[in-house]
């Protein structure tokens, strides 16, 4: 059983209210015996100290993008990934978390301008695609749970890890 | 270790983003930064201009795994904004819906985030397939813990995140009471592995004590999470309305999020399971009190792994508070209350999973938001939690830097922070002083 293959993904979070990894954990519950058979979690930050992110095969990523260093990890991730899964909203859509950008210049006052300035801040959020490909999406606020069983289900096949 | 500098680029097995930068110099903690990491949102802004209808389930998007708690704290905030009074039934569909969010998310942060650290292994996932192992047996207990209490959350609610059913006024669809036994005894199936993980968190080695002052919601007749005054170690008593000026907001140039003073106090302070046990035990449901007694007895406890401790008989106090609700409740249909916009400004305070939790929304005329404002626990216990590190750190220089880095992340996690709650609202007294 030890030898067996795995599907070696990662799970990465961006600006977000990471209510995907929170539904995540939820279908531990049901699926973790099974997946820990099937899955090898290198990157899973809410679970483990010990992550990874190289060869990954798959890369699921929620949250949209707030500045040019998470962009840069974004890419990051995209080069360690065979395939690229965009989850949630915000990944997807860039939506609640890109609301800033509707912020109009009289509305961003000096606490707003701090924190924008102090840290560095894109000046608008922008959705995953815009910065890399995306393979597949699992929509929804949060996450629908069947379409990322399906999504799953497809990779774990793809790879030949179930039949 | 006479000259160090320890980096944990990203504290692991919480909510959110978070690192932590020591510097040492001849033996002394010379700085000590602990760093949310989380970039903002600013949904308080952008939630400025929106009709109050639509702000509850916008807000409950702070945070995923307590988006129930925001929903509430900001369904409260407009109710009394527009001086409506919830029902009753409404007030306990609202509890009961509560309840199943504490046992899940308790239960994700004990099994999920902690456990590891009480069998010294990384992760769950290194977990055994071995059914006679403690871990496993403990792991598949969390399993239909974080279940049954989703089930109840979204009986009531009708999702455990963004729930859809409650709005300002009430619960836009009654509950199914068909489904009250089934529940009732799915409560009953997970108590006894409830008891077997509080005795596990009580067995938990470590020990860190400091004196900080202990801030939580009080509510005069039962053990509540919605309801109540707050009140602190020494005894103060404070309205909802009041909390605010209470505080002092204090700016963390390194950190996306503010820190808190309470201004009763000299001294850091501390929200969270650990606060409500120490200061609320003898309001427990009285099951929770006879069952879970001898834990009962290490409290109040200056013990901050204690908060394990406290949210595992917190998830007892919640199945039981839950079953005499579903027991007794004689439900009937009833639409949410009606209202028609005006002018006001209200207060929702209530007890997040990790702590006490603030909303205010002040609305025009026409109902529309004009300012809002929310103070979450983890930003409240960023002060305490730097303390406790940096008296860590400093009695403990002469272990190696692995230990340290873990020993770090262990008391970090015991607060059980939550990164993405603390990074989504503006906090403005400082920007005046």
């Amino acid at each position: 059983m030890e030898n067996k293959p795995k599907l070696k993904i990662g799970w990465f979070s961006f600006t977000c209210c990471e209510d995907s990894t929170i539904l995540l954990t939820e279908m531990l519950n049901e699926n973790l015996d099974a997946w820990k058979k099937v899955i090898d979690f290198r990157h899973f930050k809410a679970l483990k100290t010990n992550n990874s992110i190289t060869d990954l095969d798959v890369a699921f990523v929620e949250g949209a993008i707030s500045s040019a260093s998470q962009a840069e990890e974004l890419v990051k991730i995209r080069n360690n990934s065979k395939y690229l899964v965009a989850i949630g909203a915000c990944a997807c859509t860039g939506q609640p978390s890109a609301s800033r950008n509707a912020l109009v210049p009289e509305e961003i006052d000096f606490k707003i301008a701090f924190y924008l300035c102090h840290f560095d801040y894109s000046k608008d959020v922008k959705k995953i695609d815009q910065f890399v490909k995306v393979d597949d999406m699992v929509i929804g606020c949060p996450m629908n749970k069947k379409t990322f069983l399906e999504v799953m289900d497809k990779y774990l096949k793809l790879f030949k890890i179930i039949f | 270790m006479h000259t160090a500098d320890i980096n944990i680029e990203n504290i692991t097995k919480i909510e959110g983003t978070a690192g932590l930068q020591v510097k040492i110099e001849n033996d002394k903690v010379v700085d000590l930064k602990f760093l949310i990491k989380d970039y903002r949102r600013f949904y308080t802004e952008t939630v400025k201009g929106k009709p109050l209808i639509a702000v509850p389930t916008f807000l409950s998007r702070i945070c995923g795994t307590c988006s129930i708690a925001h929903l509430f704290a900001s369904i409260e905030a407009i109710e009394k904004s527009q001086g409506i009074i919830p029902s009753s039934q409404t007030k306990l569909l609202r509890r009961l819906a509560y309840d199943g969010l504490v046992i899940r998310d308790h239960a994700l942060h004990l099994y999920f985030f902690v456990l590891p650290d009480l069998l010294g292994i990384d992760s769950i996932l290194d977990i055994p397939e071995d059914h006679d192992d403690k871990g496993h047996q403990l792991l598949h207990d969390s399993f239909d813990i974080k279940t049954v209490g989703s089930n109840l959350t979204t009986a009531i609610a009708g999702a455990i995140i963004h729930a859809p059913l409650p709005t300002i006024g009430g619960f836009l669809k009654m509950p199914d009471k068909s489904s009250f036994p089934k529940l009732i005894e799915e409560l009953e199936r997970i108590r006894p592995l409830i008891l077997r993980g509080i005795d596990a968190f009580a067995k938990m080695p470590d020990t860190m004590i400091r004196n900080s002052d202990y801030l939580s919601l009080r509510n005069r007749d039962h053990f509540d999470f919605l309801e109540g005054e707050v009140v602190n170690s020494s005894g103060k008593v404070i309205p909802e309305e009041k909390f605010h000026e209470f505080l002092r907001s204090v700016v963390i140039p390194y950190s996306q999020a503010e820190g808190y003073v309470f201004s009763d106090t000299k001294d850091d302070y501390f929200v969270g399971a650990l606060s409500r046990i120490n200061l609320s035990k003898d309001i427990l449901n009285e099951k929770t009190k006879t069952d879970a007694k001898e834990y009962l007895e290490m409290f109040p406890s200056d013990n901050i792994y204690h908060n394990n401790l406290a949210q595992a008989i917190e998830m007892l106090q919640c199945v039981d508070d839950a079953i005499e609700i579903l027991m007794t409740l004689d439900l009937v249909e009833e639409k949410p209350a009606i209202f028609v916009p005006r002018a006001g400004v209200g207060v929702g305070v209530i007890e997040a999973p990790r702590g006490t939790l603030y909303h205010m929304a002040e609305t025009d005329e026409k109902g529309i938001i004009v300012d809002y404002d929310v103070i979450v626990p983890t930003a409240q216990n960023q002060i305490n939690i730097e303390n406790d590190l940096k008296k860590y750190f400093e009695e403990n220089l002469d272990k190696d830097e692995q230990t340290l880095k873990l020993e770090a992340e262990k008391i970090i996690r015991a607060y059980d922070p939550c990164m993405s709650c603390a990074t989504n609202f503006l906090k403005i007294e400082w920007i005046r002083s």
